[in-house]
């Protein structure tokens, strides 16, 4: 299908969640209401118009400066009909919580887990939110934010550096 | 440390039997086992607890992030040039397709073509690596499974490539060959007469390693059937490469969006049946086959012409011209402290590399620095239906299951 069908598609039966759309170097990107992202999202997965089987990464941008700070990202893909989707929903810092879409595609789990454990946007009905890259323990924040140092934080600076070069 | 396990669950004597109460109640309970994180097969620092009952695995839970080094965060402060070693880094038995993978997704980011001459290079390039990457599994793969001549052979003819990665661009493992809008250096003479010299050496030898795998009992006992995985489980879990086509889902980027010169090079993409280790073992020997098959059609079409794109906001001058050219030193000291100016946009660009669907998300808010970029590394997303393959096997096959994905901690962890 092509983009345009696609996106008048989305438009035509989810006119009131839809948000945004952005066709930007041939790809197609939707932003969607928080609420209905589940929906859409289990829209885009049965409808056999759409028939996106294959979830290819799920990602999050930090905006700070923005009053819905997240931005949840998924992108889809139809093996059957061969076309891609950037499925895109913001969150507010006060309550960063997305709904999980581990219940449609098994491979979000991994994903989902490695973006709460980078950026702490938090999956309602995930089977297993805990970190996935740094330590279960860790608790310096989400490195991926913005306001997170490049350097890190914490640990490092409590060092004590032997000045091995005054004798 | 199983056999505990197996002796208590099988085995339980009769609570009316005189002797029941003198003997000492027996546990039932699953035993929990951690394999890795130094486990010679894990590839790197993996660790997964296994719960056993027996020896059967009843689940099993990968700890990731040994090597977590934080690339995604180190590539939101360098320029978009300075990121290409990173990849390298990313996984290390296939740096050139990391560096490929990266670039094209910045090109498309930016908008540039690059020139016939480069995509063939690239295409080669990429072949030639793919090679490598399958020679490495194959060899490691027998290896942990315990078939140990087949890994002598495929690193003797996988040395003679990395010599010419040598000779191509300085390094053995850590390339960065390509460039954004074209790749660093031309083939020499002497690179061309090597490879050819190559395509003409390997084939025989792919035969060989067959044979010394196929007529072996026991590697066969061990993959036929081992890690089934259907081919919509398969597709639901986002698996890619050898991993997703073994289970018979015709799926590679190659073919469904073809790139470089792909689309002018004939070949065929081998599909499995049964979703098992075998049949994925099987796809990756004919991958080599048609990988030879893509490199001579491309040194065939291969016609004279740049390397790189001429865009000088955003390509990099030629070396020789940085060395003796005031303006190209320029040109080359402001392209890599400042960066080129980068629309504001957000694209993603997968790329077919040996192990998977490699792909990059780059977030651009203008200025010379990505935003936000994110990779989709396969390994990741494989280790994801791990717990999902692994269950009901022995605890043996786990590593079987380490080896049929390829798995590169490297690129696991980032």
């Amino acid at each position: 299908m092509l983009l345009q069908e696609l996106a008048s598609r989305l438009q035509d039966d989810f006119s009131a969640a839809l948000v945004k759309t952005v066709e930007w170097r041939g790809e197609l990107a939707v932003t969607v209401m928080r609420d209905r992202l589940h929906e859409v999202a289990q829209f885009l997965r049965n409808d056999p118009a759409m028939d996106f089987d294959y979830i290819v990464h799920v990602s999050s941008v930090d905006w700070p400066d923005d009053e819905e700070r997240f931005e949840v990202v998924y992108e889809f893909y139809s093996i059957r009909k061969r076309h891609q989707i950037r499925l895109k929903t913001r969150v507010p810092e006060s309550d960063c919580v997305v709904d999980s879409l581990t219940d449609i595609w098994k491979g979000a789990d991994f994903m989902e887990r490695e973006v709460y454990d980078m950026m702490g946007i938090r999956f309602r009905n995930h089977p297993d939110l805990r970190r996935i890259l740094l330590p279960d323990d860790y608790t310096e924040g989400y490195p991926l934010r913005k306001d997170f140092p490049l350097r890190g934080k914490g640990w490092r600076d409590t060092f004590e550096f032997l000045d091995e070069t005054a004798r | 440390m199983a056999f505990e396990d197996q002796r208590t669950t099988v085995y339980k004597i009769d609570p009316a039997h005189p002797e029941s109460e003198t003997l000492p109640t027996l546990r039932t309970e699953e035993l929990l086992l951690n394999m890795g994180p130094q486990h010679p097969a894990t590839h790197g620092v993996l660790k997964v607890i296994l719960e056993l009952e027996g020896e059967r695995l009843v689940k099993s839970t990968p700890v990731l992030g040994y090597l977590h080094r934080g690339v995604e965060k180190l590539a939101e402060d360098g320029t978009y040039h300075q990121f290409i070693p990173h990849t390298d880094r990313l996984d290390y038995v296939c740096a050139m397709y990391n560096n490929f993978a990266y670039c094209r997704a910045v090109e498309k980011l930016m908008n540039i073509t690059v020139p016939d001459r480069a995509e063939y290079l690239r295409t080669i390039v990429a072949e030639v690596q793919r090679i490598i990457g399958h020679q490495f599994w194959l060899g490691t793969q027998a290896l942990d499974i315990g078939a140990m001549t087949v890994f002598f052979y495929c690193f003797r003819d996988r040395e003679i490539l990395m010599d010419w990665f040598d000779e191509l661009c300085g390094a053995r493992l850590t390339t960065s060959w390509y460039r954004i809008g074209g790749v660093e250096r031309d083939f020499t003479a002497s690179l061309l007469d090597k490879l050819k010299q190559f395509l003409d050496y390997f084939p025989p030898k792919i035969d060989e390693y067959q044979v010394f795998l196929e007529t072996n009992r026991i590697w066969i006992g061990r993959t036929k059937g081992v890690a089934i995985i259907s081919a919509e489980d398969a597709v639901s879990f986002g698996l890619s490469g050898p991993t997703l086509r073994g289970s018979g889902v015709d799926y590679d980027l190659r073919k469904a969006q073809p790139y470089s010169a792909y689309p002018k090079c004939e070949f065929s993409v081998p599909l499995g049946k049964n979703g098992d280790t075998y049949d994925r073992y099987w796809i990756r020997v004919l991958e080599l086959y048609e990988s030879v098959k893509i490199i001579r059609q491309c040194l065939e079409q291969m016609q004279d012409g740049p390397i790189m794109a001429d865009v000088p906001s955003v390509t990099l001058p030629p070396k020789q011209r940085v060395f003796t050219n005031l303006e190209s030193m320029i040109q080359q000291f402001k392209l890599f402290s400042q960066g080129f100016d980068a629309p504001r946009g957000e694209i993603y660009c997968g790329t077919e590399a040996h192990k998977g669907e490699l792909g990059f998300y780059i977030v651009s808010a203008g200025g010379g620095k990505p935003y936000r970029l994110k990779i989709r590394a396969p390994s990741f997303i494989h280790m994801g239906a791990f717990d999902h393959m692994s269950r009901g096997y022995m605890i043996s096959d786990a590593v079987t299951i380490f080896g049929t994905y390829d798995i590169v901690m490297g690129e696991c962890d980032r």
